[in-house]
């Protein structure tokens, strides 16, 4: 009788179905997904929200505390913070989102082919990874942002390729750990294609770690682009941004230090949002630890 | 050991060249002509062509790759825009600012991070293993400007205890070097503190199940001596290689802090270079950082076979 190796997506499934049900008894790491939810909603519905128009400014309300009109204050020339902060949220959001997406789509291919093919292939790869990752990942980010012109989305590539070395590594670690598996092996012998064992076999093993840095990741590229923008390398004035508005309230805190308090309240929250979500899923995905 | 150092550093060298090839390419990848941003103001057909000419911007690019590696070989990096110095000058004036900056947030680093860690390991599960759980990951996730901004607010703006910004050399005025400082290494201490307080307590509770600990303890030994000598003495390991390791981080953060507390360091250098389209500062600070990574990552390296004697014995 044969035995038929199980394949790559199969072990996932079963995986899936048992890490699911681990993170959803994770009450931590579910208030971290709440907290992201919570911000991801607020930046989706900005626009339709009835709050005040987030760059118009007022000469009559510049620089008032907290009050019932202005539930966070106003700025140095009278916008609502209130408002210029949910708006904030779409840009940080999108900015962590964005760059991971830019990171993963880069760095999992690289690394699939570094760690199958080997060789060659993979001693440059490598080698470029390596000159990639010697460079920290904000100098490298703040390098690239500033030769390619600062604006969010220039931000956003700076920080997806600084990202990547990050998702190379990670993906050709997994794939050297499957690549021998008997069901790698068994799909080799039939004398599938090497594109085929990749999609069917290795890639839905490399998924879950891949998962879990990706949802890391994204808590360090918000936190980023905050760097960026408040060092006036992302999001461009008047759009808001968290960043930028903690550039601009550094400037007022003995007369606003409002200003100062809730663009950092934020980014804190939504990346810690992300942070106890990734250790929930890394714990949840972890073999070792079902 | 001199063969293995030997042959870590030729391994290094495929690395630092892809890396000047890429901080190299950073200026071409540059949009409009690189010379325009040099002229200024002059836009004269002739001092543009005079500017092309001295800096061999008519030469094909592989041999203004080999002329820009070769000066930066002999210690020359080009010339900064703004200033005209020489860059490797104006980085060797900036190093020692920040390298006060790194040693200090290091202790801090330290002091937080390892005891914490220690403490955690040793009573995990109890409320005191969840507070330094929630304090590491919140220093992991408070953006350390906003840190800076909050502490100027509250100890300089509000209580008048230390300046707000500033710097003055260490030996020149120790006390005042000192004040204008700890509150910029605090900021960046932090961040490190969390990420080494994950690690030893991780490592810790790796070596707190080995047999030997288990040993130690039916022997009669104090909890302190436990700890300390045969738990604590095996988990430095990864310990001493991550610090090693956080030199990047600790470069990246430091860009944010000066700028905070206005220190007029290395990473105030690039930022400002970056608003000034100073690209020859820019580029040469990439690469000495780099280099700087490379050789941190070689000490930690050379560290971890020196503390370690089963690898000591494998060269």
């Amino acid at each position: 009788m044969t035995v038929i190796p199980e394949t790559g997506a199969e072990t996932l499934g079963r995986q899936e179905s048992r890490a699911w049900k681990k993170l959803k008894s994770n009450k931590i790491a579910i208030f971290g997904f709440a907290m992201v939810m919570f911000f991801i909603v607020i930046a989706v519905l900005a626009p339709v929200l009835p709050i005040a128009d987030p760059n118009a400014t007022s000469w009559t309300a510049i620089r008032q505390p907290p009050s019932a009109a202005h539930w966070l204050g106003t700025d140095e020339i009278g916008r609502d913070i209130f408002s210029r902060m949910i708006w904030g949220a779409q840009a940080s959001l999108l900015a962590g989102v964005v760059s991971v997406a830019i990171a993963v789509t880069l760095g999992v291919p690289f690394g699939l082919i570094s760690g199958y093919f080997g060789g060659w292939t993979d001693q440059i790869i490598q080698r470029m990874t390596d000159a990639l990752l010697a460079m920290p990942f904000l100098i490298l980010a703040i390098a690239l942002a500033a030769f390619l012109g600062p604006s969010l989305t220039n931000a956003m590539i700076a920080i997806g390729l600084s990202a990547m070395p990050i998702f190379i590594r990670l993906t050709r670690g997994q794939v050297l750990a499957v690549k021998t598996e008997d069901y790698v092996e068994g799909a080799r012998a039939i004398g599938l294609s090497h594109g085929k064992i990749i999609r069917r076999y290795i890639l839905p093993n490399v998924f879950p770690p891949i998962l879990v840095q990706a949802t890391l990741t994204v808590a360090t590229a918000i936190i980023a682009e905050a760097s960026l923008s408040f060092l006036g390398l992302g999001q461009q004035p008047p759009s808001p941004s968290w960043g930028s508005m903690l550039n601009t309230a550094k400037n007022f805190l003995s007369q606003a230090p409002w200003m100062a308090l809730w663009p950092g309240i934020a980014i804190f929250m939504v990346v810690i949002g992300f942070n106890l979500l990734g250790d929930g899923l890394r714990d949840a995905l972890d073999p070792r630890e079902n | 050991m001199l063969s293995y150092i030997g042959r870590r550093l030729l391994i290094a060298i495929p690395t630092l060249i892809i890396v000047s090839i890429f901080v190299f390419s950073l200026q071409k990848i540059l949009p409009g002509d690189p010379v325009l941003a040099m002229a200024g103001e002059d836009r004269n057909p002739e001092t543009l062509e005079y500017l092309r000419e001295k800096y061999r911007l008519n030469d094909p690019v592989i041999h203004q790759y080999f002329y820009w590696i070769g000066g930066a070989l002999q210690g020359d990096l080009g010339i900064s825009l703004r200033t005209n110095q020489p860059v490797t000058q104006l980085i060797a004036a900036k190093l020692p600012v920040t390298i006060q900056l790194a040693i200090m947030s290091m202790i801090f680093a330290f002091a937080i991070g390892i005891p914490m860690g220690i403490l955690s390991a040793v009573k995990k599960g109890t409320v005191l293993d969840y507070v330094a759980n929630i304090v590491a990951l919140s220093g992991l996730s408070i953006p350390n400007f906003w840190l800076g901004i909050m502490l100027i607010l509250l100890v300089s703006v509000n209580l008048g205890w230390l300046p707000a910004s500033g710097y003055e050399p260490f030996f020149r005025d120790p006390i005042r070097s000192l004040e204008t400082m700890i509150m910029p290494a605090f900021v960046l201490g932090t961040a490190l503190a969390a990420t080494l307080m994950r690690h030893t307590r991780s490592a810790m509770l790796g070596v707190l199940q080995a047999d030997y600990v288990r040993t130690a303890r039916a022997k009669g030994l104090s909890e302190k001596a436990v700890i300390l000598k045969h738990t604590f003495r095996n988990a430095v390991l990864p310990i001493v290689t991550l610090s090693a390791l956080l030199f990047g981080e600790l470069l990246a953060g430091a860009v944010l802090t000066e700028q905070i507390f206005t220190i007029p360091g290395f990473g105030k250098l690039i930022v400002d270079a970056v608003f000034n389209r100073d690209y020859a500062v820019v580029q040469g600070v990439v690469l000495c950082t780099a280099i700087g990574f490379i050789l941190m990552n070689l000490v930690a390296d050379v560290l971890y076979v020196l503390l370690n004697p089963r690898m000591r014995q494998a060269l």
